[in-house]
């Protein structure tokens, strides 16, 4: 909402405050101001000119040269390039020195040869919108009324030395979607009165219920209809008053009649529609529902297929306006129209706002019923539209009121206790004060058995509880004054949840490994939705996405985070590791919501340590991964129940996959990016983890009890196996924990060879295997017995001591 | 005899003296002293002479030996200390080379953000709540006071995924989720997480951002306990000197509604670049819970009342940090993730 303080200064006087002390009051107590802005933008020395003569320039077809007056001695010569330009005419004109908006000054100049002291001007030179400007006026210079004075200030006549404030409306304040409306607000913070309009107009003896017939088919959408009827009206230009304010409330001057429905809509908030009364045709008004498939050409120029929920205005026979959005082609007031009808209707918020939203189409009348106008302010608008048009364009306006009207317009009553005000607020405001501020909102308020009982004007329709009031007297008694308390404490004790304090420790084992955290996108192209996903289900698609790009939600967190790797790598950033923890969406069915998984991510690629100057670097592998890994699960306590199993997976290196396994359920996967994908996404060797968090955070975990100290000095052997080059060294160790007794308590691999040494098809592979018993020290022969127990079930599985 | 004595001695002296090494001066020693050295011959020859003589001589050879052996030592120290000198001068380093790195990544300004804030408020004695972040129509905007036809649905543009389930708008349907699971009893929450709106990615906008919203729900909750936990919060994200302020604002779900603004952390209230010139900083919008809200998760909104506010994190941490373009948050460019890499107390 646009507010031209000049215009508001007409209903309330705020005349003690600059216009950015106002608008501070006006945000600080409830509507935010965006902007205020200077109309005359530092413009200077433009004024009044009179077209003298024009003659053509010698030397150039489309200039002309103008003698003007601009009230002084002597005329001053203008070259003018605008088409519409002539003698006679009194125009804006800058003079030399002259700052216009835009940083642009005017100087004495020679156009071909002839002298231009100055420059005749267009609206649109002065800083107004093109969008604003009469059409008559769009593509040349604005011509002034005759009875403009030559070397007056032409920035007080255009009624730009005014300030506009620019309201940001939250949708519950639509009353201060009219200059009312402001009005009554800014009354209530300074604490003054409202001085309304007033509608004055001598009827003439002919009845409007004379020449219209009214028929309402659904009074629950529209509830109330005031049709006026005005004769002999002579449709022209509006006076220049008329036009600057309907341009500073940023709506466009067509002509006097269409004027007046505007400026009434912008200062009532109440939509009005004039119809040329002879183009009706039938002298009848019918409102009804559309039929399905009707269709009408709206004023611009569409022609619209209509539904059963939209609500018409029609003539008896045909659509003649979509009721609350937009008028239609037939029936538009033009040059020749001499009798209107003026309609204001109050249209159910629902209907036009979803006729609106159907027909793509958001008017200024839509955007103020779809919020609900005052009820109260219905047949007054009509009555103003009635007065003005018979004072700015000269109509007769016939007697009566042609109406149906079974709208409530009873206030609202809301009674609160101002125990329950304060208790709110927290606060200790006095029962005079509170109705003092009441009365300032022009509320009717009365003080009874320890409540207040408020009636709520109609204008504000967006109060009618209690909290409500709570609300008005806070604003207006000032949120400053509100005193800082912390809540009483309760039973709670507060604290992360297990599950969230095990993912912070997710993320200190990542990055203590040397990670980096990443947050990429939920959403992700339906082809990269199940791309590396541990799981597919069914995917879970946008109605309308705004891309392809992002039109599924994800099932695996590795695209995006392989993406994210490769725009490092794009940008010299060579040794990336990232990770992520975020959620997978697995739909099952389309009417319920998918199931959100909480999964963690790894992505690295290029150096793991990087040690230059000594010579130390290693590259990233699968085992560098695979470590993480274990970090992680030796830090939850879960390294007993994983194992790993070599896996083909989809886009993944078939011989450097794995699944990891918790208690024998996979819920996860390392692997090397297959070569094709790392040469898609320009990546040397990267390695990829992804793993169900929530599985590895919600398994049981054994409890942390102490375990002696070994006093006793452990026994260790080694074992060197020939082994097929297939066979998994983590079978040979699973065998060696098997049929070790209790006293062997560690197997650890420590040389893995295959080359020269050993036949093409086989490997070698050490193990180091630790005995001790916690109480005593071990005797050789209790350490070949149970070593001897492992060699044997290694020669029962094949496995050859070298 | 005597004087074959003493040309040894000097002899041996001046061979020790010329030593340059351990290994040499054994060489001497094995040469001089052993078995088979002139010493040993020198003993061996007693026997020729007189028995006054022999004690006389023996004597002086134990002399002798026992001054050579004495000099063997001090030199043998000598050479072993200029030895460790020279081993310590050959192993010296240069201090200035780089460190051998210890890998260190960091969480992400986002995480960072919201940890700081989940803290805060657990040390008031919060618990943290999460939720999906695809949600049901019902909990991000019905049972949040925004019934179906509700104008203000208009403020936010939502992904649908079918005409009942939605991409979560906001974190505020926790709230609603949680609200109904407490059955009536008082709550007190702070809700991360990820939230989604139809908007083009650009530097100030972003199809995904974080938000966190809090609340707390219980007999004699007041806009003054709302306005008290804000501060403490501004003050621990921008400082002790902050102060905020409170302007009406509406939002569905609360009534009253205020936007929250923090004083100015870079000029401190005269004006700049990052307060528009006005010393205040828009940071979150907040209020009392709608009473429809309340009754609708099943509480009476006459014996209890509640209040909720909402923060964009993106917001917080670009302001925190001075971060220009939120798309910076979600390239994961290590050069700008790598700058978190520092804790803060
Ligand atoms: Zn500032």
């Amino acid at each position: 909402m646009l507010v031209s303080l000049k215009w508001l200064s007409q209903y309330v006087d705020f005349s003690n405050l600059a216009p950015a002390e106002l608008a501070e009051k006006i945000t600080r107590s409830g509507i935010e101001v965006d902007a205020v802005i200077d109309r005359s933008q530092g413009m200077t020395n433009v004024v009044v000119g009179h077209v003298v003569s024009k003659e053509k320039h010698p030397e150039a077809d489309k200039l002309n040269i103008c003698q003007v007056d601009v009230g002084e001695e002597s005329l001053q010569q203008i070259i003018c390039g605008a088409p519409n330009v002539d003698a006679g005419q009194k125009v804006i004109v800058a003079r030399p020195g002259a700052h216009l908006p835009g940083g642009i000054k005017i100087k004495k100049a020679k156009l071909r040869g002839q002298e231009s002291n100055g420059m005749i001007c267009s609206l649109q030179e002065l800083g107004i919108e093109g969008r604003l400007v009469p059409k008559a006026y769009a593509e040349g210079i604005y011509v002034l009324p005759e009875d403009s004075v030559p070397g007056t200030d032409a920035l007080e006549l255009l009624g730009l030395r005014d300030t506009v404030l620019e309201l940001g409306l939250t949708a519950n304040r639509s009353d201060a979607m009219s200059m009312l409306g402001v009005a009554y607000e800014v009354a209530a913070i300074l604490g003054t009165d409202v001085k309304l309009p007033e509608s004055t107009y001598i009827a003439s003896n002919e009845k409007a219920a004379d020449v219209l017939q009214l028929e309402v088919q659904d009074t629950t959408v529209n509830p109330l209809y005031a049709a006026k009827v005005i004769k002999n009206i002579k449709v022209a230009e509006s006076p220049l008053w008329l036009q600057h304010y309907l341009m500073a409330g940023g709506i466009r001057p067509h002509n006097n009649v269409v004027d007046i429905t505007n400026y009434i809509l912008l200062e009532y908030g109440q939509p009005l529609h004039a119809f040329d009364y002879d183009q009706l045709g039938t002298g009848k008004i019918v409102t009804r529902p559309a039929q399905a498939g009707e269709k009408m050409t709206t004023l611009d120029d569409v022609e619209r297929t209509l539904q059963p929920h939209n609500y018409l205005i029609t003539n008896g026979e045909v659509a003649e306006a979509v009721a609350g959005v937009m008028g239609g082609a037939k029936s538009e007031v033009s040059d020749a129209t001499t009798t209107v009808v003026i309609e204001s209707a109050y249209f159910a918020g629902p209907s036009v706002r979803r006729t609106s939203k159907d027909l793509g189409l958001r008017s200024d009348s839509s955007a103020r019923f779809e919020k609900g106008v005052d009820p109260n302010r219905v047949l007054l608008a009509a009555e103003r539209a009635a007065g003005l048009l018979a004072e700015l364009a000269g109509g007769e306006v016939l007697e009566g009121t042609v109406l149906v009207d079974e709208l409530d317009k009873t206030p609202k009553r809301v009674v609160v206790s101002p125990d329950f005000i304060n208790g709110r607020l927290g606060m200790k405001i006095s029962l005079e004060d509170m109705i003092a501020i009441l009365n300032r909102l022009q509320f009717g308020v009365e003080a009874a058995n320890g409540l207040l009982i408020v009636d709520v004007p109609t204008r504000r329709g967006d109060i009618t509880i209690e909290e409500d009031i709570v609300e008005e007297i806070a604003r207006l008694y000032g949120y400053d004054e509100i005193p800082m308390t912390l809540p009483a404490s309760g039973e709670q004790v507060g604290g992360l949840t297990p599950y969230q304090a095990k993912r912070r420790i997710v993320r200190n084992v990542m990055e203590g490994a040397g990670l980096y955290q990443a947050v990429t996108y939920s959403l992700t192209s339906a082809a990269a939705a199940q791309k590396f996903a541990l799981q597919k289900e069914e995917t879970t698609k946008l109605l309308m996405p705004m891309s392809e790009e992002h039109s599924t939600l994800r099932q695996s967190l590795l695209p995006h985070l392989i993406d994210a790797v490769s725009h490092n790598v794009a940008r010299q950033v060579n040794d990336v590791a990232l990770y992520e923890i975020g959620s997978v969406f697995l739909g099952k069915t389309a009417e319920e919501l998918p199931h959100e998984e909480e999964h963690l991510a790894l992505v690295l690629t290029g150096r793991w340590t990087d040690n230059a100057w000594q010579g130390e670097k290693k590259a990233v592998d699968f085992f560098v991964a695979k470590g993480i890994v274990e970090a992680l699960f030796s830090k939850l306590g879960l390294t007993a129940g994983v194992s790993y199993e070599k896996a083909v997976v989809d886009g993944l290196h078939p011989g450097r996959t794995a699944h990891i396994l918790l208690n024998g359920e996979v819920i996860g996967l390392i692997g090397q990016l297959h070569p094709a994908e790392q040469k898609k996404s320009d990546l040397k060797e990267t390695y990829v983890v992804e793993m169900k968090l929530a599985a590895i955070l919600t398994a049981e975990v054994e409890e942390l009890v102490y375990k002696a100290v070994p006093r006793f000095p452990s026994i260790t052997r080694d074992i060197a196996l020939e082994l097929e080059r297939t066979t998994p060294a983590g079978e040979i160790e699973a065998i060696i924990r098997k049929a070790g007794t209790k006293l062997l308590k560690n197997v650890k691999v420590f040389d893995v060879y295959q080359g020269e040494k050993v036949a093409a098809d086989k490997k070698s592979v050490a193990f180091s295997l630790t005995y001790f018993d916690a109480e005593r020290t071990l005797t050789d022969e209790e350490v070949v017995a149970a070593h001897n127990k492992v060699l044997k079930a290694l020669a029962e599985a094949g496995a050859e001591v070298r | 005899m005597e004087q074959q004595l003493n040309q040894l001695k000097e002899e041996v002296l001046k061979k020790i003296e010329e030593a340059a090494n351990l290994k040499a001066l054994n060489e001497v020693r094995v040469a001089y002293l052993g078995k088979k050295g002139p010493i040993t011959d020198l003993l061996k020859g007693m026997g020729k002479l007189s028995a006054e003589e022999r004690p006389k001589m023996g004597a002086l050879v134990n002399a002798v030996r026992e001054h050579v052996t004495a000099e063997l030592e001090a030199k043998a120290a000598n050479l072993e200390d200029q030895a460790i000198q020279a081993q310590l001068e050959q192993e010296s380093i240069d201090v200035t080379l780089p460190g051998a790195a210890i890998k260190a990544g960091n969480r992400h300004p986002l995480t960072r953000v919201i940890e700081e804030i989940e803290d805060l408020f657990i040390s008031m004695g919060y618990e943290i709540a999460e939720g999906p972040e695809v949600e049901k129509d019902y909990y991000n905007f019905e049972a949040l006071n925004l019934p179906k036809d509700h104008p203000a649905r208009d403020m936010q543009d939502t992904f649908y995924i079918s005409e009942e389930i939605l991409l979560r708008t906001q974190t505020s349907p926790v709230q609603a989720r949680t609200m109904e699971a407490k059955e009536g009893a008082a709550v007190r929450i702070i809700c991360p997480g990820k939230v989604f709106r139809r908007d083009s990615d650009d530097a100030t906008h972003s199809h995904q951002f974080m938000q966190i919203e809090g609340l707390v729900v219980g007999e004699n909750i007041c806009m003054s306990d709302l306005k008290g936990t804000l501060d403490v919060l501004t003050k621990k994200m921008f400082g002790a000197d902050r102060e905020i302020r409170l302007r009406p604002s509406f939002f569905p779900f609360t009534e009253p509604s205020v936007e929250v603004d923090v004083s100015c952390f870079k000029c401190g209230g005269t004006g700049c670049n990052v307060c528009k010139q006005t010393g205040w900083i828009e940071i979150l919008g907040s209020g009392m819970v709608h009473p429809n809200v309340l009754e609708m998760a099943g509480y009476d909104s006459k014996k209890v009342s509640g209040f909720a506010f909402g923060i964009g994190v993106e917001r917080i941490a670009m302001l925190k940090y001075g971060v220009d373009d939120i798309r910076h948050f979600y390239t994961n460019d290590v050069r700008f993730l790598s700058q978190f890499e520092r804790a803060e107390g």
